[in-house]
């Protein structure tokens, strides 16, 4: 189930988000990595280190790209100098699927560079829908939309998120990179059950899942990529590869970034959760031991 | 109220300027509460009302926008102090928004733009709008396109006649100061950060750090890419001039005429001179092949 045709039938393990402070590291001591996952817009440049830095990496190691600007749900035409710049890196680095966020941020050609939660309304799902099959025909490859962390609900909703989510993927038949971080994030912003959102979600779209930190303040959470993962989300997890199988897994770790050491030993713990289902996949283990590994971790 | 229109309604409101405490602001500019406009469409919850939740994007906004503009301009910011810089910040993007789907070009248009906001820099207006030059002469420069330098054999090509290509990667500046020395002095203790992430962000305090002083002395700087690293080579007048004219497109003989119009050199030592620049130029590539003529080189 895990290598879908959402994640171009591959199978990825976990791997880290590629940051400035570790490049040094990776370069000199070749640590073993299953992948990196790449911020697009950091390497959509003319030239100069980024792009040198990239290809010394591309040399040794897997690389996924995620992007932050294509704003699937901005309600106005895609920004074609953007897809051309993003098709040409694809080139580059070959990425077997592409993901960005199920959210918007520019209209009338000026951008917030946030990630704005869209209302979860049939036009928005059609709106959307529409333009991220006008990115996958353009790029020619799959394309994974990541539900986004939100402080904010709209009046315009017509149903809970992950409705919203399963209409729009469907419509635009494409894969999903399901952020448990961001699920439990506004889960408790909204006062929604993560759990149900999780078993809520078409299992066999899932084409890679996001790990990550928050910050909790008074009276909300924000989603801060700064820490280690909190057990709730770890508790997502497990339900999330127990429905999904073993799925390509990344940690995002951006803020007050400790060593590569310590942000790899942070997405291995992954693997716990990753071999129960292996072993639950061909019989060893119930699909619910995978989740009793998450209480036991807990 | 359909999406666009929902688009348009929270965009304006995350944009709008916060107060100085970091807040966002009561009132529009016209007038109009904005708790009302936030409780039109934003729902409240048991914790937060329409305008606390609202509150949190617009704060965003500015957060990872006046981050962004830092990141490019840690001197200017230094010399300004960081008050003054995130209200000049403010200012900047209020009147000229985002139009690129990257924070790269977030500050493009920055340099340009003080030099007709001196309210912002005070008497020591002409010290940062060269810093401002400098420093987004750098972020150019860093990323900018690298083409096919000139070989040998079409240096030796070269006539009266010839139109010259630079790098686009290569800026050059005619200072009154020699910033270079406090922009070098402030990006030693600034660590590289990348800007772009998915994660929120939390507004950074901004180190206080003690500038060079800087008295007028005039220099002239190339700033260029070599293997990947960023310098800015100080070259002297005439090879400015010499280097303005070719990336106006003027042909090599008018170019060396202006660029020695008023020189006190002997023939001869111009001769020598300008032997001198096309070494250097030619060891640093700076001469290329037109971007129609050549093909691109995509790395360094």
């Amino acid at each position: 189930m895990p290598a879908n045709r959402f994640n171009a039938f591959t199978d990825y393990g976990v791997g880290i988000g590629l940051r400035v402070p570790h490049y040094d590291h990776i370069l000199t001591k070749k640590p073993v990595v299953d992948w990196f996952e790449i911020i697009s817009e950091n390497y959509m440049v003319d030239g100069g280190r980024p792009l040198r830095l990239l290809d010394q990496i591309l040399d040794q190691y897997r690389v996924v790209q995620h992007g932050v600007s294509m704003y699937f749900g901005s309600a106005q035409a895609l920004n074609r100098d953007h897809l051309k710049r993003l098709k040409e890196l694809t080139k580059r680095t070959k990425t077997p699927w592409l993901s960005d966020h199920l959210c918007w941020g520019s209209v009338d050609g000026r951008y917030t560079h946030d990630l704005l939660p869209l209302p979860y309304t049939f036009e928005a799902v059609k709106t959307t829908a529409e333009r991220i099959r006008q990115v996958q025909d353009y790029l020619e490859i799959p394309i994974a939309v990541e539900n986004v962390s939100s402080y904010a609900e709209y009046h315009e909703s017509e149903m809970t998120e992950w409705e919203f989510l399963n209409e729009v993927v469907h419509a635009a038949d494409c894969g999903i990179l399901l952020d448990v971080n961001n699920i439990y994030v506004s889960s408790q912003n909204h006062s929604f059950d993560p759990m149900t959102y999780v078993d809520a979600i078409p299992a066999e779209r899932v084409a890679q899942i996001h790990i990550a930190g928050h910050s909790k303040f008074e009276k909300y959470i924000l989603d801060t990529h700064d820490h280690p993962v909190l057990d709730p989300v770890w508790g997502l997890y497990a339900l999330a590869i127990e429905r999904a199988g073993p799925t390509a897994t990344l940690l995002e770790w951006d803020d007050n970034i400790p060593s590569f050491e310590e942000v790899h030993a942070e997405a291995l713990k992954a693997n716990r959760y990753l071999k129960a289902a292996e072993a639950a996949a061909v019989g060893g283990v119930t699909a619910e031991g995978v989740g009793q590994v998450a209480q036991v971790v807990a | 109220m359909n999406l666009l229109e929902l688009q348009r309604r929270m965009a304006e409101d995350v944009r709008r300027p916060l107060t100085v405490d970091w807040e966002m602001r009561r009132e529009t500019a016209e007038g109009e509460s904005v708790e009302a406009i936030a409780q039109s469409y934003v729902k409240p919850n048991d914790r937060l009302s329409s305008f606390e939740r609202l509150e949190i994007y617009n704060r965003q906004y500015w957060f990872r926008v006046i981050g962004a503009v830092s990141e490019d301009f840690p001197a200017l910011n230094a010399l300004l102090g960081e008050k003054r810089f995130d209200a000049m910040v403010l200012a900047y993007l209020r009147e000229i928004p985002s139009t690129s789907w990257t924070l790269r070009d977030l500050s493009g248009k920055l340099p340009e733009w003080l030099q007709v906001h001196p309210e912002f820099t005070g008497r020591r207006h002409q010290l940062a709008l060269e810093i401002a030059k400098l420093e987004w002469a750098y972020v150019e420069s860093y990323d900018g396109r690298r083409l096919e330098p000139l070989a040998a054999e079409d240096m030796r090509a070269i006539g009266p006649e010839t139109c010259l290509t630079l790098q686009p990667h290569l800026q050059l500046l005619a200072m009154a100061y020699p910033v270079d020395e406090l922009v070098l002095a402030v990006r030693k203790d600034t660590p590289e950060t990348e800007m772009v992430s998915s994660a929120s962000m939390m507004k950074k305090e901004v180190k206080r750090m003690k500038l060079p002083a800087m008295r007028k002395k005039a220099v002239w700087l190339a700033v260029h890419r070599y293997d990947d690293v960023v310098y800015y080579r100080h070259i002297d007048r005439e090879a400015y001039a010499l280097l303005t004219a070719l990336r106006e497109g003027k042909p090599l003989a008018e170019a060396l005429g202006i660029a020695f119009e008023k020189s006190r050199l002997t023939p001869e030592e111009q001769a020598a001179k300008i032997r001198e620049y096309f070494a250097h130029a030619a060891e640093l590539g700076w001469f290329c092949k037109s971007e129609d003529e050549a093909t691109a080189v995509p790395v360094q």
